[in-house]
C-alpha cells in the first residue's frame, strides 16, 4: 500500500502523504510551473516529472529522492530534407514533442527501461533511466500512423502504454485518436488491434475501422493480462484476448464518456470508471461527481457517491488523474477544478484531501 | 562577436548568460553559443532547430523572419536578443 501521491497540476508538483490515516499535502515542487505527469518507477523507486513551459518547450526531470533533475528529454529526429507531412488541418506537421503523455516503466527483467508517449504521436524508449531516448521508428514510419488524428489536442498522442507483465517484449498502446497497437518484440513490429471498437463521430462506413477508434485510456489486468479495459470516446469496452478484440458495454449510468480506467491488479472484472455527460457535455450529470465501478466484467456498475460532491460540481477527472494503488485498495482521483479525493475501500467511500489545488493533471502512486 | 543576451525569464529554468560568438548568421551565432550551453538549446529551439513557437529573436533590433533556418545576418557588432514572444501568454 502506497502512503504517497504525487499531483501533478498547471501550477505545481504537489505531495501527498497518508499519516495516521490522514492525508495532507507535505510538499511542493516546481511552483507555478505547469506540470502534466508523473511516473514514479516501481522497480527502483525513481519518479520522472513531465513539465511544459509553453515558450519553453517540453521538459523532463527525474528525481531519486533528494530533489529532482532535468534529463534530456524524448526528441524527434530530424525530418528528412524536402519530406512534407501535413497534420489533419493542412498544416506542416512539425517532428517535434509537443507534449509528454504516457511515461510507463519497462518489465523487472530490463531494468532503466521508460517508455513515453507523446504528441504528435511519437513512441520513446529510455534503457538508461531516462538519460537518453530513442525513437521507435518502426511505429512513428509505420504506413497507418499518418491516418492517426488529433482527438482532445489538435495533435494525434499516446497516452496509455501497457506493459505485460509475463513479457517485457509485449506492449500494446493507446491513440487517441488512432486506436490499440500492439508489439510482440519490443517494438520491432507493430499491429493495430482492437476490432469490436465502435465510433459514433465517423461516417458510418468507418465506425468499426480499428484506427478510427478515440480510445480515451487503456489499461491492462497485471495479473490477468489478456484482460483489457478501454474508456472511448463514445463508450466503455472491454477485451479478453490482449486487445485483439472488444466487446462494447452499454447502458451505464450515468455515462459511459469520460477519460480515465483503472482496473484491479488481481480481479479482471473489477474496473473503475468517472463519468461525464457527454462528449459536447463534459460535466458530471446534475453536478454530481461519481465513480462507476464494476465487479462483473461490466454486467453491472455500482455508482459510488459517499464523499464526493453532489451538488454544482463541475470537476472533470482526466484520464491520468485517476490512480489504484499496487494491492488495489485504494483508489485517489484528482479534477480540473483542483478537488483531489482519496478512497480507502474501492471506491465504496471518499475524503477529500483539498479542493483548491490547482487544475489537476495527473494522480499517481508513488 | 555578435553579443546574444536572453529574456530574463529563461534564467530560472536555465542558466543563459550573455554570450559573444563569431558567426554571419542567427543560426552561426547561436549554434556556437548552445555548443557552450546545451542545456538551453531546447529551451530556444525545437527538435528540428526551428525557433520555438512562441520565442521570438531580435538582431539590432528587427524581428527576425526566417523562424525555420534562422538565416537572418548578423555583424560581429550585432546584438541579439532572445525574448518570449507575447503571443504564448
Amino acid at each position: 500500500m502506497s502512503d504517497k501521491l504525487l499531483v501533478s497540476t498547471r501550477k505545481g508538483l504537489f505531495t501527498v502523504m497518508c499519516d495516521g490515516g490522514h492525508w495532507d499535502i507535505t510538499g511542493v515542487d516546481f511552483l507555478g510551473d505547469n506540470v502534466t505527469l508523473t511516473m514514479t518507477d516501481p522497480r527502483d523507486g525513481r519518479s520522472y516529472a513531465a513539465l511544459d513551459h509553453g515558450h519553453f518547450g517540453v521538459k523532463m526531470h527525474r528525481s531519486t529522492g533528494n530533489g529532482w533533475e532535468e534529463i534530456p528529454v524524448p526528441a524527434y529526429p530530424p525530418k528528412p530534407e524536402g519530406y512534407e507531412e501535413k497534420d489533419m488541418w493542412g498544416r506542416e506537421l512539425n517532428w517535434s514533442t509537443a507534449k509528454i503523455w504516457a511515461l510507463a516503466a519497462g518489465g523487472p527483467d530490463e531494468p532503466g527501461t521508460i517508455w513515453c508517449g507523446t504528441l504528435p504521436g511519437g513512441l520513446f524508449r529510455s534503457t538508461d533511466h531516462g538519460q537518453s531516448w530513442e525513437m521507435i521508428r518502426t511505429l512513428w514510419d509505420h504506413p497507418l500512423r499518418k491516418k492517426w488524428m488529433g482527438g482532445g489536442a489538435d495533435l494525434p498522442g499516446i497516452h496509455s502504454i501497457c506493459v505485460d507483465p509475463r513479457n517485457s517484449r509485449l506492449v500494446s498502446i493507446g491513440v487517441s485518436t488512432g486506436g490499440v497497437w500492439h508489439t510482440e518484440d519490443g517494438g520491432g513490429s507493430w499491429t493495430l488491434r482492437g476490432e469490436g471498437m465502435r465510433a459514433e463521430y465517423t461516417p458510418p462506413e468507418q465506425a468499426h475501422d480499428p484506427i478510427a477508434q478515440d480510445v480515451h485510456c487503456l489499461a491492462q489486468c497485471r495479473t490477468a493480462p489478456q484482460r483489457m479495459w478501454v474508456q472511448h470516446h463514445n463508450g466503455i469496452f472491454v477485451s479478453s484476448d490482449e486487445g485483439k478484440s472488444f466487446t462494447e458495454i452499454k447502458g451505464v449510468e450515468p455515462s459511459v464518456f469520460g477519460f480515465p480506467v483503472a482496473v484491479h491488479p488481481k480481479e479482471p472484472d473489477t474496473a473503475w470508471f468517472v463519468p461525464e455527460i457527454k462528449d459536447e457535455k463534459r460535466i458530471p450529470r446534475e453536478g454530481k461527481l461519481v465513480v462507476t465501478r464494476t465487479r462483473d466484467g461490466g454486467k453491472n456498475f455500482d455508482i459510488l457517491s459517499k464523499g464526493l460532491p453532489q451538488s454544482h460540481a463541475y470537476d472533470v477527472v482526466y484520464r491520468h488523474a485517476l490512480a489504484l494503488d499496487e494491492p488495489g485498495d485504494r483508489l485517489a482521483l484528482g479534477s480540473t477544478t483542483g478537488g483531489l479525493w482519496v478512497s480507502e475501500d474501492q471506491g465504496d467511500s471518499w475524503t477529500c484531501v483539498t479542493h483548491t489545488l490547482p487544475p489537476i493533471y495527473a494522480v499517481r502512486f508513488a | 562577436m555578435a553579443k546574444v543576451v536572453f529574456t530574463p525569464n529563461v534564467q530560472r529554468h536555465v542558466g543563459c548568460p550573455t554570450a559573444e560568438a563569431d558567426g554571419a548568421t542567427v543560426r552561426e551565432v547561436l549554434d556556437k553559443v548552445f555548443a557552450d550551453n546545451p542545456q538551453a538549446r531546447g529551451y530556444v529551439l525545437d527538435d528540428q532547430s526551428a525557433l520555438r513557437r512562441h520565442m521570438t529573436i531580435f538582431v539590432d533590433g528587427q524581428m527576425i523572419r526566417d523562424r525555420t533556418r534562422l538565416a537572418d545576418a548578423v555583424t560581429e557588432a550585432s546584438t541579439i536578443h532572445v525574448f518570449q514572444a507575447l503571443s504564448g501568454g
